[in-house]
Order: C-alpha cells, then structure tokens, then sequence
C-alpha cells in the first residue's frame, strides 16, 4: 500500500457531548434506516442512534428477505437445492453453485475432471470481476455519484453476463455446476471471445483507476473511515475482502487450495489499516490478480469430459455422514455444512453466509463517525440480503 | 355554447368524427387535432417515474434494464424516485417476506394517486420458487392491486421494458370519465389499503379479500 | 494439525471435568467431532482458542440440529402366563430416545491456517432444558449466528449480549426451523400442486358433487 501516515489525531473524532454523569447533553435522534432507503444494499434496516450527526448506537436489522432457503433444502433433494443456491448471493451465482458442489462432491466422494476444474476457476474469476465491479459502482453512488460510475460499472459486466448466458442459459441465475463437473461444456469460440474480453478488461481498469482511485472526493470520504483492527476481524470471523484490508493475509484460494487453484501464480492483495480506503484498493488489486489467472486458465485449458462418469444425477443418495466445504467467494467464504441420513434429501443443509458475519461489527466501524460515513462504511462491507437472509 | 365544443373534445369517438383528411391537412400546417383524454393521457404514459423498490435478484435486472444497454429512460422511466411521494409506479422486484409485506403496503398508501403496481418476477407474482415456505407471502397480490405481471426467475431486463410499454398502453387506454375512471378523478374509490400487523405464525389477516380471492379451478 | 484423539488428551489433562466423546463420521472427506458436555463447553473452547499449538482463532460456521424424538421398538421375551400355562412370550417395547438440539461450531485457525476442529453441544432435551453456554464471548462472529439458532431452533445462550430474534420478527411465537414446526395454512392456491402441498391444497377444494355432506 502508499506508504500513508500514521492515523490522523484522535482530535478529528467526533463523540457526543457529555454531561458530569456520562449522560449526553440534548435529545438523541433515533432513525430507522431502511428497510427502503436508496443505499441500503436491499432490504436492510439499520436502527440509528445519533447525536447530532454523529452515530452513537447502531443495531442492524434484518430478516426482511428471509426466504428460508434451508428449511427447503431439507424438503428437496441434493441436485433440487442447486438453483436455490444461484439465489444466494445473487450477484454470484457460479460461485454459489461451486460451493455447493464442492460441498456435495466431499460428501460422496467423486471426482472432478480437468476440464471442469479450469472452467470452474473461470467462471468463478469472472464472476469476482464482475462483483467487484458492480461494488465499486454501488459504493461510490453511495458516495453521490448518482449513476455514472454505476452505467460504466454495468456495461462491462454485461459483456460477462453475456458469457455466462451463452454457455448456461441464463445470465444471472445460471445453475451451471453439477456434482463431479459442469452441465455443459464450454467452445472454443467462447474461450476466443472470454480471452478478448479479459484482455480489455485492463484497460477498463485503468480507465476507473484514472478517475475513482485518486479522486480527492473519494479519498477524503475513504480514508481512515471505518476503521476495523486486525484482532478484533478474526475474532469477528470476518472473512474475504475486509479482512484483507485489515491486515490478515487468509485467502481460501492460498490456505485450503480446493480446485485447482495451486496451479496458477496470483498474489494476494493484503491491506494496512483496515479502512474503507484499503477495502476499495483491495477489491481492485483483486481484480488484477484475477485478470492474471484467468489469463493463464485460458491458455493452459486441456481437451476432456466435463462431467465424472461415476457420478449419477437421479437417485442420488449419499452415505450417511456430515461435511463443511468452502471456497473464497467475492464476498468472503461462502461454506456448505451439510447433514446427509442416507436419504435423497439431506437431513440438515446450511449456508454460511459471508455478509451476514460480515456485518457482526458494523456498529463498531461505525461507532463516533457521522451518518453519512455510515451508509458508505455499509457499502463497503458489500453485503447482499439474499445471502444474509437467506 | 363553450360546454358543448369541451364536451365534443373529450371522448376519442368524438375525435374519430372528424375527418381524416382534414386532420392529416391541418397537422401539415402545424395544428394537431386531438381529445384532451389522449393528450392526458399521453402525458402520463411517458413520464411514468418508478420507485426504487428492488427487494431481491429481480432488483438487479431491473437495475441493469435502467443502465445503458437496456435504458428505460427511453420510455420516459429514468427517474427513479427513492420517496414513494414522488413516484407512480411502484415495481415490486423480488420476494416479498412477511416481514416486508406491512412495509410494502404501508409505501403503497404514501404513494400519491394515480398509482401502478408492477410484480416483477414470479416471487412478486406468487411467491416463486420460495413458496413453501414460513415467511414468504404468496404473491403481492394478496394486498396489492397488481397491474401488470412479469413473469421470470429473473425476468431479463427486455421482458421489464415490455411490461413498460404494457402498462403505457393501459394508462393510455384508460377513459376519464365513466365508472372505469382511474382513481384519482374518483373521489369514491380509496387508494389506500390496510397495513397487515404481524401476527403469532403469520400475518394478520393473511391476505386482504377486497383485493384477492383464490381463484377457483376446476379439478 | 495433530488428531482428534490428541487434542481430546490434551483436553482431558487439562480441564479433568469435561466429557468429550469423539464422533465417527463415515462419508468420504468429513471431518470427525468433538462433543461435549454443556457445562465444560466454554471451558473446552477457550481451552481450543487460547492453545499455543492449536491457535483456533477463527469460528468459521456455527449451526443448529434439530434431532426429533426418535421411537425405538425391541422384541424382549416376558415371561407371562396364558390359560393358566407359563409361557414365554414375545411382547414389544418402545422406548422413545429423547431427541436434542444441538449446536456444532467449526473452528479454523488463522494464525497457523489449520483446521477444522468439530465442536459440537447438545442440550438435554426439546422442550425445557435447552440452555447451552454461548460462545459468543471468546469468539465473536458467533454473535449473530447464534442469535439466528435461538429464533429458528429456541436453544437459549447463557452469557450472550444480546439474545433476541434476528430474522422472524418479533411477535412471531415458535421456532420455524425444528423440523416439526407446522407453517401457517396459505394453500388456498396452488395451481400445480403435488406431495405435501397436495395434501395441504386439498383442505381447500370445493366440495364436489359426490362428496357427502357432514353436519
């Protein structure tokens, strides 16, 4: 990271006027932010006590998206959950369904093929592409850019939907994985077209970093805002992009090495301060680092099946057992824990949300900032209610 | 003598009354002929402001249909308006919980008249592919009068901008006066509908008759 | 990382008091578990925390299990008397093993990137004891996770900040997620009904021409 300075004075924080006893001086203002409000990132509520402008207590409420998605996993069979899980986290759904799948291949052991492993680590690179791009339009509209950086976020990820529509159907719920590979194999033209786009994909890098990365409005908005120290993160179980920025190099990609993932050479962008600042640097340098292996998934895709012979999609019945499988999803480890009875339906299915957990010391960044360093420290920690709600 | 020629004005069989020659004739020399209910009518069908009311994926495809590729602001419906004082058309994208239904129906009475639902998506329309479920509400249209309905899991951004262009014909098709008048010229019909409380297991009451009966199907 | 059976040494020497039983798990890459008692449990995980050879910092994943009532029926031979002859005869015995909530944490280390290590804590029964320590003060990610087991399950935590309802609302009575929790009758229309929600639909279907007319 530039070599910052160290944290401004504490002068610059601002905390509420007390009076001999510790009580605050005047009446606090109590708001309910949300559950419609133009930057909540769904339908999110947050309970806001503020002093003036300052926050001096915030609850975060949700639950208005509950959908209870695991108690439907427990009535449908393994194969039948798939498309629930594109509805997660909405914005990855390859994601998702790798995670899934994942979880379901430890529970039965079977085997993935070559092919199917490289398409994987495509189409979850793609997907990290387009989410954080998406992240960075939504964080800086938040920030009042009204729009723009959002229209020129949403034309390159169009170009990745397109991709993903040609080869499963769909653009965003595409319910492509399947247990021991993928449902349908990927042309060459769609690698010809995929490796163009990725090698523009630097330049519309660039063309952001001119204008977001150095802006002095975003800088000052950014900077020592929210903060969040390295131990209180992983006691938090604080997971992905945020913990980065705070300082803890934990990448599932690097540490559990599913997939494939050994095989390619990328680095892993760590942060300084945990600031909001390093969480948007982060997020771009990932972003890199992504173009990077995709690049050489590419170029080193071999010929083969795409699905384990030995695997059977009807009358799947997994021996009785229990697994937890995760992989780094855009938004932090996205984890499976699964409860199999010998039935076709699993006995207990769970999800382990990244923005749910995520979101566990939101009011402790937002704790002596002022409101409108709350809904950007909210954009931030990219949340997606789907995924925390369930 | 004046009430007769506004009168004569109003209704679009009126206008068909004249000829179309003479109507093609005068538009060549810049006066364009036409009944007040058109051009009302007209004027409300392209300015149509929508609400942001994204609730879950469907919110993203609808998201994407304002962006470039798509751009609804060619149908007059850029403006989304984050105060539901301020918008027509409230699009109900994505599942609606239980949770979320007395805040729906609460944003819906704030809306000022004259008001138009859309339910994008089949979680809006009947609860989707989360139906059976403790939480979810089996359609907005338990409590809401939906005016146009998107099917999809998610509808693409394309099927959004023709329920669009569905709901301009509408306004456009509506007559002003007569018992069909839209609410707003209508003092006796109330626009707004009762907030649903929660209840122990469900809401209280669960679904508003006035606006829904199951429709019966013969088995 | 050392073994289970390790770990649970080391466990046993250091807190004596705590019953900690390792549970086998048959299907290909799952990893076995620990389960202990209720009352050693926070002593057990902080024990697991604060280890220098362990250092399991991070909790990634804290979920509830409902395990029903289950009925168990045996064939024991009684002796009885019939007709005034002694004979011994087959006779069939439930039981019925009471069934538990329970709580399992998987817990990683960030520090020496291993893991996981199963924890897992039962209460005694479904309806009344269902109280566990919460572990929520060593680790805190475990805050809104075990808020959520409290509203979908109704495991009580003994020691959390705030235990209270996270995705129900309110007012909502009952906990959704056991699994032999009733959901509110809405099936007024189902159009393609089958299963469970067939069953359900037909409570609401006209009453044909045939049916009989009950008073």
């Amino acid at each position: 990271m530039n070599a910052a300075a160290a944290m401004p004075p504490k002068s610059f924080e601002v905390k509420p006027k007390l009076d001999g006893s510790g009580t605050p001086i005047g009446e606090l203002l109590e708001i309910s932010m949300g559950p419609h409000h133009p930057s909540t990132h769904g339908v999110f509520r947050m309970d806001v006590v503020l002093d003036g402008e300052t926050v001096v207590k915030l609850k975060p409420v949700f639950g208005y998206l509950h959908r209870n998605h695991e108690k439907i996993g427990e009535n449908i069979s393994y194969l039948a959950s798939m498309p629930y899980t594109d509805r997660l986290d909405y914005f990855c759904s390859m994601t998702n369904n790798w995670a899934y799948a994942l979880t379901v291949e430890k529970l039965a052991g079977l085997a993935v093929p070559e092919r199917a492993e490289y398409i994987r680590v495509i189409m979850a690179e793609l997907t990290r592409l387009q989410n954080h791009t998406c992240l960075i339009g939504f964080f800086v509209q938040d920030m009042g850019a009204l729009g723009t950086p959002m229209m020129y976020a949403f034309r390159e990820r169009e170009k990745i939907l397109d991709l993903f529509e040609e080869v499963s159907g769909a653009r965003m719920m595409c319910n492509y994985m399947r247990f021991g590979g993928v449902r349908v194999d990927v042309g060459d033209d769609w690698i010809a077209r995929t490796k163009k786009i990725v090698a523009d994909y630097g330049k519309f890098l660039d063309e952001f970093g001119t204008f977001l990365t150095e802006n002095e409005i975003v800088l000052a908005r950014t900077q020592f805002i929210g903060v969040m120290p390295k131990e209180l993160a992983v006691n938090a179980s604080i997971t992905g992009p945020m913990l980065r920025a705070a300082g803890v190099n934990y990448d599932l990609r690097k540490v559990d090495k599913y997939g494939i993932y050994s095989r390619f050479d990328f680095k892993v962008p760590v942060g300084e301060h945990g600031d909001i600042y390093d969480r948007y640097m982060v997020r771009v340098l990932e972003m890199r680092e992504s173009i990077k292996i995709l690049e050489q998934a590419l170029r080193d895709i071999p010929a083969g099946p795409v699905m384990d012979p030995k695997s059977k999609l009807r009358g799947f019945r997994p021996k009785p057992g229990e697994v937890y499988g995760r992989v780094e999803g855009p938004k932090g480890e996205l984890g499976f824990y699964l409860i199999s009875d010998g039935s076709p339906n699993p006995y207990r299915y769970r999800v382990r949300p990244p923005s749910f957990i995520n979101l566990t010391i939101l009011e402790d960044m937002c704790l002596g900032h002022r409101i409108s360093d709350a809904v950007v420290i909210l954009g931030s920690v990219d949340i997606v209610l789907g995924e925390v709600d369930r | 003598m004046a009430e007769r020629v506004f009168d004569l004005a109003l209704t679009p069989e009126s206008i068909a009354m004249i000829d179309e020659g003479l109507k093609s004739e005068l538009q060549k020399q810049g006066v364009y002929v036409t009944s007040l209910q058109e051009l009302y009518n007209w004027g409300r069908a392209n300015s149509v402001w929508p609400l942001t009311f994204g609730l879950a994926c469907c919110a993203i495809e609808m998201m994407a249909a304002s962006m470039a590729r798509f751009d609804l602001a060619r149908f007059g419906a850029e403006v989304f308006r984050p105060s539901p004082r301020q918008a027509d058309l409230m699009i109900v994208a994505g599942t609606v919980t239980k949770k979320m239904a007395p805040l729906v129906v609460r944003l819906y009475n704030q809306m000022p008249e004259p008001k138009y639902v859309i339910a994008m998506g089949a979680c809006a329309i009947s609860g989707g592919p989360f139906k059976q479920g403790y939480n979810v509400l089996k359609g907005v249209d338990r409590f809401l009068p939906v005016d146009v309905a998107i099917p999809g899991c998610p509808p693409r951004p394309e099927a959004l901008i023709h329920a669009i262009m569905t709901l301009q014909e509408k306004i456009r098709n509506q007559d002003l006066t007569g018992p069909n008048r839209p609410r707003h010229l209508n003092a006796a019909v109330n626009g707004e509908y009762p907030v649903p409380a929660y209840g122990k297991h469900d809401l209280e009451p669960p679904k508003n008759p006035e606006v829904w009966q199951p429709p019966a199907i013969q088995r | 990382m050392e073994t289970l059976e390790q770990i649970k040494l080391r466990i046993e020497a250091a807190l004596p008091s705590a019953k900690i039983e390792i549970l086998a798990n048959e299907c290909a890459a799952g990893e076995r578990s620990l389960l202990v008692d209720a009352a050693s449990g926070f002593a057990v995980a902080k024990f697991l925390r604060d280890d220098a050879q362990l250092k399991l910092d991070y909790c990634s994943n804290v979920t509830g299990v409902d395990w029903l009532d289950k009925e168990l029926t045996e064939k024991i031979k009684v002796k009885q008397t019939v007709d005034g002859v002694e004979k011994e005869v087959e006779e069939v015995k439930k039981t019925i093993r009471p069934g538990c909530l329970e709580v399992v944490y998987h817990l990683y280390s960030m520090a020496l990137k291993h893991g996981p290590v199963v924890l897992r804590l039962r209460t005694a029964n479904r309806t009344d004891q269902t109280h566990l320590p919460s572990l929520t003060p060593l680790w805190r990610g475990a805050e809104f996770q075990e808020r959520e087991i409290y509203d979908l399950y109704g495991v009580i935590f003994d020691g959390h900040p705030d235990l209270r309802r996270i995705l129900m609302w309110d007012e909502f009575v009952g906990f959704p997620m056991r699994r032999d929790y009733i959901a509110p009758d809405d099936f007024e229309y189902e159009p393609t009904p089958h299963d469970e929600v067939l069953a359900e639909a037909k409570k609401h279907y006209p009453a044909g021409p045939k049916a009989e007319v009950k008073a």
